[in-house]
C-alpha cells in the first residue's frame, strides 16, 4: 500500500513538471504576446495543481494526517491567476493595439482599455 | 428574521470566512471553529459599507455543478494547450480576438465568467466594451471565431444566468 501510494505520488509530481516545462516553454515558442500569455495562465494551472495533490496524498497515506492548506492554494491560484492574465493583456492593448485594430464593440463602439480622455492616456 | 439578517449582512461570506479560517489552521477543532466564526461575523459587518448591492443566488446549488464542469474543463484545456504548445509550429496557429455579447448583467456574474473562460482551453478573456455588452476573448487557435463564442455562451454564460439571475 504504501509503495502503490509513492509511485501515485511520484506520478503527479513527474505530471505536473512536464506541464510547467511545456508552459514555460510555450512562453519562449509562441509567436505574438497575446499568444505567450496563453502558455503560463493554462498549462501552469494543471503543474501546480499535481505539485498539490501529491502533497496531499502525501500528508494522508505517509504522515496520517489530512493537510487542507492545498485546497487554500488552489482557491487563491485560481482567483489570481486570471487576474494576472487580465492585467497584462490590458497593457498590451493599451500599448500595442489601437481601436481600429481590435474587432469591433458593438453598440459600445470602443473597448473600456481604449474609453479613455486623450487628456489622461 | 430582521435580528438574524442584521447579524449576518452576508451569510455567503460567514460560511466562507469561517471555512477559510478552518482550512488555514489546517486542523479542526472547536476553538478554530469559533474564532474563524467571530471572524466571519466581524468581517462583513465592517466591510459592509463598501458592498451595498450584494449579489443574490437565485439557485446556489448550481454552483456544485458549474465548479466541476470548469474542472474538468481546466485539466482538459491544460492537455489541449500542452499539445498545441508542443506540437503545431507557431506559424501554422490562428491567433484571434473573438467579442462575445454578454446576456449577463451583473458584474459578480461577469467576473466569474472572465475568469472561467482564462482558465479554460485555450481561450483568455482580455478586456470588456466600455458600456460592459461585450466581452473581449482571445483565442489561441480559432479556425471557427463563432464556434468558440457560441460554445462559451452554451456552456458557460447559461449557467451562470441561471445561477445569479
Amino acid at each position: 500500500m504504501q509503495d502503490v501510494m509513492e509511485y501515485l505520488i511520484a506520478l503527479f509530481l513527474i505530471v505536473s513538471g512536464v506541464f510547467g516545462l511545456v508552459g514555460s516553454f510555450g512562453l519562449l515558442k509562441l509567436g505574438d504576446p497575446m499568444s505567450r500569455l496563453h502558455a503560463p495562465t493554462k498549462a501552469t494551472t494543471l503543474g501546480v495543481g499535481g505539485v498539490l495533490i501529491a502533497s496531499m496524498i502525501h500528508a494522508i497515506a505517509l504522515e496520517g494526517k489530512a493537510s487542507f492548506h492545498e485546497l487554500l492554494i488552489t482557491l487563491f491560484l485560481f482567483l489570481t491567476a486570471p487576474i494576472t492574465a487580465n492585467f497584462i493583456a490590458k497593457v498590451h492593448i493599451h500599448r500595442n493595439e489601437t481601436p481600429q485594430s481590435m474587432p469591433p464593440a458593438g453598440e459600445d463602439r470602443l473597448w473600456a482599455t481604449h474609453d479613455v480622455d486623450k487628456e489622461t492616456a | 428574521m430582521r435580528l438574524l439578517a442584521r447579524a449576518f449582512p452576508h451569510p455567503y461570506l460567514t460560511v466562507l470566512l469561517t471555512l477559510v479560517w478552518l482550512l488555514l489552521v489546517n486542523r479542526f477543532s472547536v476553538n478554530s471553529l469559533l474564532f474563524g466564526f467571530f471572524l466571519g461575523l466581524v468581517i462583513p459587518r465592517i466591510t459592509s459599507v463598501y458592498w451595498p448591492n450584494r449579489p443574490t443566488l437565485s439557485r446556489p446549488a448550481l454552483i456544485v455543478q458549474y465548479v466541476l464542469i470548469v474542472l474538468w474543463d481546466i485539466v482538459v484545456a491544460n492537455v489541449v494547450v500542452a499539445w498545441l504548445i508542443l506540437f503545431r509550429r507557431t506559424r501554422d496557429l490562428q491567433p484571434r480576438w473573438i467579442a462575445v455579447p454578454l446576456e449577463l448583467r451583473k458584474p459578480e456574474a461577469i467576473t466569474v465568467l472572465a475568469g472561467t473562460i482564462t482558465l479554460t482551453p485555450g481561450t483568455l478573456s482580455a478586456d470588456m466594451s466600455a458600456e460592459g455588452h461585450y466581452l473581449l476573448v482571445h483565442c489561441l487557435h480559432a479556425p471557427d471565431p463563432d464556434a468558440v463564442r457560441d460554445e462559451i455562451k452554451k456552456r458557460y454564460e447559461r449557467r451562470l444566468l441561471e445561477i445569479f439571475e
